[in-house]
């Protein structure tokens, strides 16, 4: 784990630059792929509007750095937050809504924030906007510079999301959390307050899928509300990964994440044709697998790769 | 004796369908109450009205002198109320031990290491120690019960809701969760305790209330309500057909 840990952080000493792009968007996805799994898979939030908080984290970032001289970077921190205030009003008007209703529900807000984003001529209104080249610059002088920082500043949004999840997890919250995934009206019943609970779970998820938005768009330098709040990148694909993976598991998101982007590298040539070997995998897996491909491996081998399991541990007396 | 739950003018309905009409009833702190009734009598919806997961159509509850008529059934488990699922809702892809955790982490609100203790604790009252690391979906029926009522007791109840906790045991089994059940009551919880199996029952409780049609329709020591002219009428004889 270490050594990976290693390589991966050391990749823009040895990686090409489109091998550093591509190990970033890696890292970005498997990122989306973690919130949506605590979403959905833990607590029972099946939203396909995360691409609401993605849009919204790109877009301040492009406006925050182009009216205020500070490096983009540094401006994370604030996507963040400001990702987990706006959550909080729509989390109690769509925490109304339940099962499909609330799926739908998230997605007509990700519509209204595109409408709304589309509004905004400073900031290019329907057609979008680059970053200018000063704010460019402000990253870093050259270009493998500013690509190595945005695959670090990648790097380290990642991990800070797998480190929170597990930290997460093992708290009481996630204790509830995981009681809410398994069966709700127990959870309940025993004590646990679901609204709260869930509420929690979706505004920290919105604050960190904003960061992931800001990153996003921070790579690519340029933003426009059909690429921002573009339903199939920021959610289909992501649901894609996490329910081939294995849905409310830890280890499920990177397994689906890696597939995806095997299946994404070698099928990208076929056109159209790759979008449906994808949509026939996921039917396949779903099928013969439901619970994903680590929930097949798990249930055959019994293996966790992180150590959730709170155990018993007998004295041998 | 003081009052610890009542419930005043019940009622509870679904459309045409009425589940609890006028229910009055109150339980003393220290009870055993037993209650029978034909299927469909409105046993189990009592049990969700008095826990929350159901909201009365009218009328109040009152536990511990205090309103909770518009509290949910998390709250309503804090403070005190537990009870066992008739199908039990194990968190099946979580171990025996986590499952109980929630309840002692979440519903009896202990940190970190007295939750720990309360489990082993309670785990080993109900017999189920040896499966603790078990995940709780390979357990057998009969464990998944003695599960329920392992988490129930884990909450800290004052006042525990069983709900068929002997249906489908042996005679054999069935004596050991009397004997379980009557040290939970000899430390001072009050039990309602909805059973089919009707010897069981008389073993613990020392009052009995027989609903029908959502209503009380017998409430009194035991042997004589078991006499009384209305239950050889209404549920002698609807058990007679059953």
């Amino acid at each position: 784990m270490a050594c990976t840990l290693i390589i991966l952080a050391t990749a823009p000493l040895w990686a090409g630059r489109s091998d550093l792009r591509f190990l970033s968007e890696v890292f970005l996805y498997l990122g989306l792929a973690y919130l949506w799994n605590v979403l959905a898979g833990y607590a029972g939030l099946v939203s396909v509007g995360q691409q609401a908080y993605v849009g919204f984290g790109g877009y301040l970032l492009f406006a925050l750095a182009m009216n205020i001289s500070i490096t983009p970077i540094a401006l994370l921190p604030v996507v963040g937050l400001a990702g987990m205030l706006i959550a909080v009003p729509i989390a109690s008007l769509i925490f109304r809504l339940h099962g499909a209703y609330f799926a739908i529900g998230t997605w007509v807000i990700a519509e209204v924030f595109r409408l709304s984003a589309a509004q905004i001529s400073s900031l290019g209104g329907g057609s979008g906007t680059s970053l200018p080249v000063s704010v460019v610059k402000s990253i870093a002088a050259s270009r493998s510079d500013r690509e190595s920082f945005s695959y670090w500043a990648a790097l380290v949004v990642l991990l800070l999301i797998i480190g929170l999840m597990f930290l997460f997890l093992r708290s009481r919250t996630g204790l509830a959390m995981t009681a809410i995934r398994d069966n709700e009206l127990a959870a309940e019943s025993l004590g646990i307050n679901i609204w709260r609970t869930k509420f929690m779970v979706y505004v920290i998820t919105a604050g960190l899928t904003s960061m992931l938005g800001a990153l996003i768009f921070m790579q690519k330098l340029r933003i426009s509300p059909d690429a921002a709040f573009s339903v199939n990148d920021w959610t289909a694909f992501v649901i894609f990964i996490v329910v081939i993976g294995g849905i409310g598991t830890l280890e499920g998101p990177i397994i689906g994440t890696l597939l995806y982007f095997l299946l994404r590298e070698t099928l990208a040539d076929l056109g159209t044709a790759y979008l449906m070997i994808l949509g026939a995998t996921a039917i396949l897996i779903m099928l013969l697998a439901p619970k994903g491909i680590w929930g097949l491996v798990n249930a055959r081998f019994g293996i966790e790769l992180f150590p959730m399991t709170r155990r018993v541990i007998f004295n041998k007396d | 004796m003081t009052e610890l739950l009542q419930c005043c003018e019940l009622s509870k309905s679904f459309g045409k369908v009425t589940v609890a009409h006028d229910i009055d009833l109150s339980i003393a702190e220290g009870e055993a109450v037993g209650i029978i009734g034909p299927n469909g009598a409105g046993k189990t919806s009592l049990f969700n009205l008095i826990t929350g997961t159901l909201q009365p159509s009218s009328g109040s509850i009152r536990f511990q002198q205090r309103d909770i008529t518009k509290l949910n059934s998390a709250t309503r488990c804090r403070s005190g109320i537990a009870r066992s699922f008739q199908i039990p809702q194990p968190f099946s892809a979580m171990s025996v031990y986590e499952n109980v955790l929630v309840a002692a982490t979440h519903g009896a609100r202990l940190p970190a290491k007295e939750a720990e203790a309360q489990c082993i604790n309670v785990l080993e009252k109900t017999g189920l120690l040896q499966r603790a690391n078990v995940v709780a979906g390979s357990l057998t029926l009969l464990e998944r019960k003695r599960l329920e009522l392992t988490r129930a007791l884990a909450s800290n109840p004052k006042l525990l809701l069983l709900d068929e906790i002997a249906g489908g045991l042996t005679d054999k089994e069935c004596q050991s969760l009397i004997e379980t059940i009557h040290k939970i009551h000899a430390t001072g919880v009050t039990l309602i305790w909805i059973e089919h199996i009707v010897h069981a029952l008389m073993a613990v409780a020392q009052r009995l209330i027989v609903l029908d049609f959502g209503k009380v329709i017998a409430d009194g020591e035991p042997a004589a309500v078991m006499a009384s002219q209305v239950v050889q009428e209404n549920y002698m004889g609807m058990a007679a057909d059953a």
